[in-house]
């Protein structure tokens, strides 16, 4: 049972923090921020090997850096974040303790010893086998060994998680139904759920082959059952990171959602059908049937992908709403002029939202068409769409609502507020030139995972158009915008954190709560500026859509 | 808030806003636009990944790419670096063709004639290998002890490279083929 010395109340919110939660988050937010700069670094060197002018890595160091730039931002960076996350969601937002912080703890713990014995791995050089270690490849049999403890980790904090959602529940800390924050991490966890049993059941067997227990695995059946892992994890990421966006509109501009119903089910459709999702990743695979095919891809008709352009309405709808109310409700886009576009908070998530939506889902769809797939498979425009989703989409909100975080949790105002206004800025537009210009040179036919794109040791000669070499460069020209953008980010968040000046009674945070009527829409049912937006949205969707079926039809012919 | 519990206990019941249904209907019709539109390419489009796969074991493929190469070679081409000879095989239109990914090159160079249909047969003697046509941009996945069989119709002449573009080790970056189109 929890005592009450366990707690504090927070002075801006009034809500009763559990201390060891606070701990928790503290520590799975800290080490997550860690392994973001040093995977951000190895990414920096993957950019600058991939800029055809620079170069900097030698061949083989090229390849342990772009499998350990995988690994920690994807993996450790986003998974330790996402656990902060579903604490926060949890015990502080529910008003309650947490299930036991001990397990907590041991999950801290054993993802900690996992990440570490992964990279040690990769850092001796026997396991440059890319994120994915597709079979028949082998890495060394603890690059699995880390990977497992790592989850078996994140499995456990997945289950502290659920157990406070029970004990809130019991001990009746709150009134009527989970928040939706609550309930947009509930959804990342149930995902992870699936998520963390998939890389179960192929990491096992494949630890097993490594250390000669097994004797063979299926190339195929592996993709097939690893993607079931790797894909779905990008889907825990896309429902926490549009959680984050539901809380930083909240907390920075009192926004309430539009219709609970409505957002609410669009968080199911992620729960029913993002785990088809792993056939995105064998659609130019020899040995599945093209029925198969086009049923997972499409996630059963698109209806995963109907939930999130659904939340591309309810979010910004919501903030229209909430900004209207407010008094800005001058033509249609006062709102946003009149948005707090130097709070981090709000411009990292709204740069987050559009990026998101725009180039990550868009391409996101083309890409996961069966027959389009055929141009881009493995080309550069796989990386460009997914640094739009997991960088400019999740990493960028979770940056976005660390500053809250730092204030709320830490206590501790934010260091240098001048730098952290650019931050956002710098970061976003930087992944912004990544996706895109890696989604030009992949629509040029440029490899993904290749060291020289002028193919100097081969033994034939070949090279990309020109136009490859200035996109490539470009890219590295972004990559380093980006890396800035990301040292500042640790640089503000370390030092205030570590130095900052301490919080003393309440926040101002920007917005006030409770300006809203009973539900976002009630009052102020015209948000014209967002169906504005909605509408540019589906346009660009539909050209860009039929633009590459185009592009298609202009193919050798083959069947 | 969406950081509180919805106000209303009953939020099933608060109303949907027109505006918000509108846009419902309209991505979800897209989503059956989208989905139909792949089934329909199977029907009149021109670009579909053949279906057809097999088991085979790299002897076996071996076998067959050496029967094709002993009987249609036409010509060889010297490595860059000098020392090795890769035939250049230009089998008949209509016929089977073997194309071999291995650690790390696609052999045999095939010759093929614009605008006549082949089979192409593709399969991996060792790791997972991505088949990747420039200019063209057409990409498929290699895995070893599967064949991929598609029937392909080159339409333009030309000299044609093929690209590794799944990662296969230390030498990925050098593997490189050749398709040589004639009219």
């Amino acid at each position: 049972m929890a005592i009450a010395s366990d707690f504090r109340t927070c002075p801006t919110t009034g809500l009763r923090v559990h201390l060891p939660a606070e701990n928790l988050i503290k520590a799975n937010a800290v080490v997550a921020v860690v392994f973001l700069a040093v995977g951000g670094f190895f990414g920096l060197l993957v950019a600058l090997t991939r800029w055809p002018a620079v170069h900097i890595l030698p061949a083989d160091w090229f390849y342990l850096a772009l499998t350990a730039h995988g690994l920690d931002v994807l993996l450790v960076w986003i998974i330790f974040f996402e656990i902060a996350v579903l604490y926060f969601a949890s015990a502080v937002l529910l008003n309650s303790r947490l299930a036991a912080p001990k397990v907590g703890w041991a999950a801290f713990w054993l993802m900690l010893i996992g990440a570490l014995v992964v990279n040690v791995a990769v850092l001796q050089g026997g396991s440059s086998v890319m994120f994915t270690s597709y079979v028949p490849m082998q890495a060394a049999p603890h690059f699995y060994l880390g990977l497992i403890l790592f989850a078996v980790g994140a499995l456990l904090g997945c289950g502290v998680f659920f157990g406070t959602l029970v004990i809130a529940k019991e001990e009746k800390t709150y009134e009527g139904s989970l928040p939706l924050v609550t309930f947009g991490a509930l959804t990342a966890a149930i995902i992870a759920v699936f998520t963390i049993a998939s890389g179960a059941i192929i990491l096992i067997p494949t630890f097993l082959w490594s250390v000669g227990i097994i004797s063979h695995i299926d190339t195929l059946m592996y993709k097939l059952v690893w993607w079931a892992m790797g894909h779905s994890s990008q889907q825990i990421n896309v429902s926490a990171h549009v959680a984050v966006w539901y809380a930083i509109a909240a907390l920075v501009l009192g926004a309430k959602p539009i219709s609970e119903k409505v957002s609410r089910v669009a968080f199911l459709f992620y729960i029913l059908f993002l785990q088809l999702a792993s056939a995105h990743h064998l659609l130019a695979e020899p040995g599945l049937s093209s029925e198969w095919k086009i049923f997972n891809t499409s996630y059963a008709m698109y209806l995963a992908v109907l939930g999130s352009m659904i939340h591309g309405m309810t979010v910004p709808g919501s903030i229209e709403a909430a900004q209207r109310a407010r008094g800005f409700n001058k033509g249609i886009f006062e709102w946003l002029r009149k948005a707090p576009w130097g709070n981090p908070a709000f411009s990292g998530m709204f740069m987050s939202l559009v990026m998101f939506g725009f180039i990550g889902g868009i391409s996101g769809v083309v890409l996961g068409t069966e027959q389009i797939n055929v141009i881009f498979h493995n080309t550069l425009y796989v990386p460009g769409h997914f640094h739009a989703t997991v960088v400019a989409g999740t990493t960028l909100a979770f940056m976005a609502i660390t500053y809250l975080l730092v204030p709320l949790i830490f206590r501790r105002h934010i260091m240098f507020p001048k730098l952290a206004k650019l931050q956002p800025y710098l970061f976003g537009i930087g992944v912004l030139g990544i996706s895109v210009f890696m989604m030009g040179a992949g629509t040029l036919g440029v490899s993904r995972r290749h060291w020289d794109i002028g193919f100097a040791d081969a033994a034939l000669s070949f090279d990309y158009p020109p136009a490859a070499y200035l996109m490539m460069g470009l890219n590295g020209l972004s990559g380093v915008l980006a890396a800035l953008g990301g040292l500042l980010f640790i640089l503000i968040v370390v030092g205030s954190v570590f130095f900052g000046k301490p919080v003393t009674g309440k926040i101002d945070m920007g917005g006030s709560a409770g300006v809203v009527a009973k539900y976002g829409s009630a009052g102020t049912l015209k948000i014209p500026g967002t169906a504005v937006m909605v509408a540019v949205f589906f346009t660009a969707f539909v050209l860009y859509y039929f633009v590459n079926w185009k592009y298609l039809s202009e193919l050798w012919p083959f069947r | 808030m969406a950081v509180t519990p919805p106000e209303l206990r009953i939020w099933w019941k608060e109303p949907v806003a027109k505006v918000e249904l509108t846009w419902i209907i309209v991505a979800f019709l897209w989503g059956l636009v989208m989905f139909f539109m792949m089934i329909y390419w199977h029907i009149a489009g021109n670009q579909n990944l053949s279906n057809e796969a097999y088991r085979i074991d790299a002897a076996t493929f071996t076998k067959y790419t050496q029967a094709m190469v002993d009987k249609y070679t036409v010509a060889k081409r010297t490595t860059r670096q000098g020392g090795r000879e890769i035939p250049i095989v230009a089998p008949p239109p209509g016929s089977d063709v073997y194309l071999i990914a291995r650690l790390w090159e696609w052999w045999p160079i095939l010759q093929l004639q614009k605008g006549k249909s082949y089979r192409l047969h593709l399969s991996s003697l060792d790791w997972q290998h991505g088949f990747s046509l420039q200019p063209v941009n057409i990409n498929f996945q290699v895995h070893p002890g599967y064949e991929l069989v598609t029937t392909i119709t080159p339409s333009d002449n030309g000299e044609f490279s093929i690209v590794c573009n799944e990662f296969c080790g230390i030498g990925h970056h050098t593997m490189l083929g050749k398709i040589l189109v004639v009219e």
